[in-house]
């Protein structure tokens, strides 16, 4: 049968001669390649120092927004819990007092939002399933720690700070 | 046998192995680093400025890391092995020859520990000596990995040790000399033996890499095959004399060879300087130079020859080395005697 590509070839199994056999040349041959990448300029990025730039529609770390008044937009309703396939997310909800007014948005708020960052698979669903444009994957990489129980993030390090 | 004999020997020997720990240290460094630069990355760079702390932290994790003597080892010979290997790393370089004489307090303190007149031989001994660190640690393991390893190991240092000396035996000739300090003098003025002799040269260097167990002859420690072949069961610092003593045999090696064909300590020029104090410090110096291009070619090599299969090793050895330095062998013969 005929190749559909025309890029097989046949491999031919032809002895060495005798320059091929001393192996010398080969060897500085190689000598040669591995010295012109010796001076060759490095790929490395040098991380904690330098980071890398995001591409724009990248998932990063989640944040809670607040609105133009710096009130927070969530109101709990738990559908980013719902939609999330890694069950990484969970909330209490709490009633808005009387004064509250330009803390929370709406009547009721979320009092714990917790994310577990380790269950996190930062696909999205929770940003898109919102219907306040509370919550958006916009942030960078989570940050290395020693323990796990330091990877549920909390509203304290989720909640956009307010903007004076 | 006067004191001062004794005390300026003891800081000649103290100076030395000074050097050579110090040199192998940064050669476990310069081996990473260069590793990166020839695959395109930069190797360590976090301990320290460019990285050059890190062999003191490896030290230090070496240490502190905890020691593991397997149950059914042999306890004695477990530790005697790496203990053999690093003593016989150390006392190799007795015999080099460091620099000319150097004048100091109206005395001459000749640049060597020992000037024996069987230098060659002593190297030669000692050397083979290494192999029983590698041997009896890897049989004192109880592992079949480990011993699998040592008995590499001992083939191989069998094998190439009979063309290393054959070589010897070229340059002998043409020397006719086995102290290694009559050989750096008559290399003065560029009569380098590599010049002589450039097959001789080329089988003792390979064979030098196959004694040290580098690549592509590391076959003793082959990761793929034995795990980490002689030191699979060794922790803490007893691997670290095991890979510490390969340094060391790196930089006696390249030595050697630098002694032997490289015109040991002499460099161009050498006879323009009138003060032997100063034609001492640069023949040092020169020597020194040469030893670290040849440490170099030993890591430039080494990221840039795959290892050997076993049976390749063999026929190496056995097929090609060993006749070609019988022919190396015949051939200075026949010159040297249509010269006369």
């Amino acid at each position: 049968m005929d190749s559909l590509s025309n890029r097989k070839k046949v491999i031919e199994h032809k002895k060495m001669n005798f320059w091929e056999r001393m192996y010398l040349p080969a060897i500085f041959q190689g000598l040669g390649i591995t010295m012109s990448h010796f001076f060759r300029k490095k790929a490395t990025i040098f991380y904690p120092e330098v980071e890398r730039e995001f591409s724009e529609n990248f998932r990063g770390l989640h944040s809670l927004k607040r609105d133009e008044n710096g009130a927070e937009r969530c109101t709990a309703c738990g559908l980013c819990a719902l939609s999330c396939p890694a069950e990484a997310i969970t909330m209490t909800a709490a009633e808005r007092e009387k004064g509250e007014e330009n803390l929370y948005r709406e009547e009721k708020y979320a009092a714990v939002y917790e994310i577990n960052m380790l269950r996190c698979i930062f696909c999205g669903f929770c940003e898109e399933a919102c219907p306040k444009e509370a919550i958006y994957l916009d942030g960078n990489i989570a940050k290395a720690d020693y323990s796990r129980d330091t990877f549920i993030y909390g509203k304290d390090k989720l909640l956009e700070p307010i903007v004076k | 046998m006067d004191i001062y004999f004794i005390i300026e020997k003891l800081i000649l020997i103290s100076a030395i192995l000074g050097v050579s720990l110090l040199i192998a240290m940064y050669t476990t460094l310069a081996e990473r680093k260069f590793a990166g630069f020839f695959q395109d990355r930069v190797g360590p760079n976090r301990a320290g400025p460019w990285g050059i702390l890190q062999p003191l932290a490896d030290g230090v994790k070496l240490f502190t890391k905890e020691e593991i003597i397997p149950t059914n080892a042999g306890t004695f010979l477990f530790v005697l092995g790496p203990s053999l290997s690093m003593f016989t790393a150390c006392i190799t370089s007795a015999v080099i020859p460091w620099g000319p004489d150097l004048t100091l307090f109206g005395k001459t303190v000749a640049l060597q520990v020992a000037d024996i007149n069987v230098g060659i031989l002593y190297i030669f001994g000692v050397v083979s000596l290494g192999v029983y660190g590698i041997m009896i640690g890897g049989w004192a393991s109880n592992n079949k990995f480990s011993l699998l390893g040592a008995i590499r190991a001992a083939s191989q240092n069998i094998s190439y040790e009979l063309a290393m000396g054959l070589s010897i035996i070229a340059l002998l000739m043409v020397t006719g000399t086995l102290s290694l300090r009559e050989i750096s003098i008559q290399q003065e003025g560029w009569h380098w033996n590599v010049l002589y002799q450039p097959i001789g040269f080329l089988i003792f260097l390979i064979c030098s890499f196959a004694e040290t167990n580098r690549t592509p002859f590391d076959l003793p420690e082959c990761e793929t095959e034995l795990v980490g072949g002689h030191h699979t069961e060794y922790s803490s610092m007893k691997l670290g004399f095991y890979l510490f003593a390969e340094y060391i045999n790196v930089f006696v090696s390249s030595a050697v060879l630098a002694t032997l064909y490289f015109g040991g300590y002499n460099f161009p020029g050498m006879h323009l300087i009138s003060n032997p104090n100063v034609v001492a410090i640069l023949g040092v110096a020169a020597l020194f130079i040469k030893i670290l291009l040849f440490i170099f070619f030993f890591i430039w090599i080494r990221w840039t020859i795959p290892r050997f299969r076993y049976d390749q090793l063999m026929k190496l050895g056995w097929n090609i080395l060993i006749p070609l330095s019988i022919i190396n062998i015949v051939v200075t013969g026949l010159v040297i005697i249509l010269k006369q």
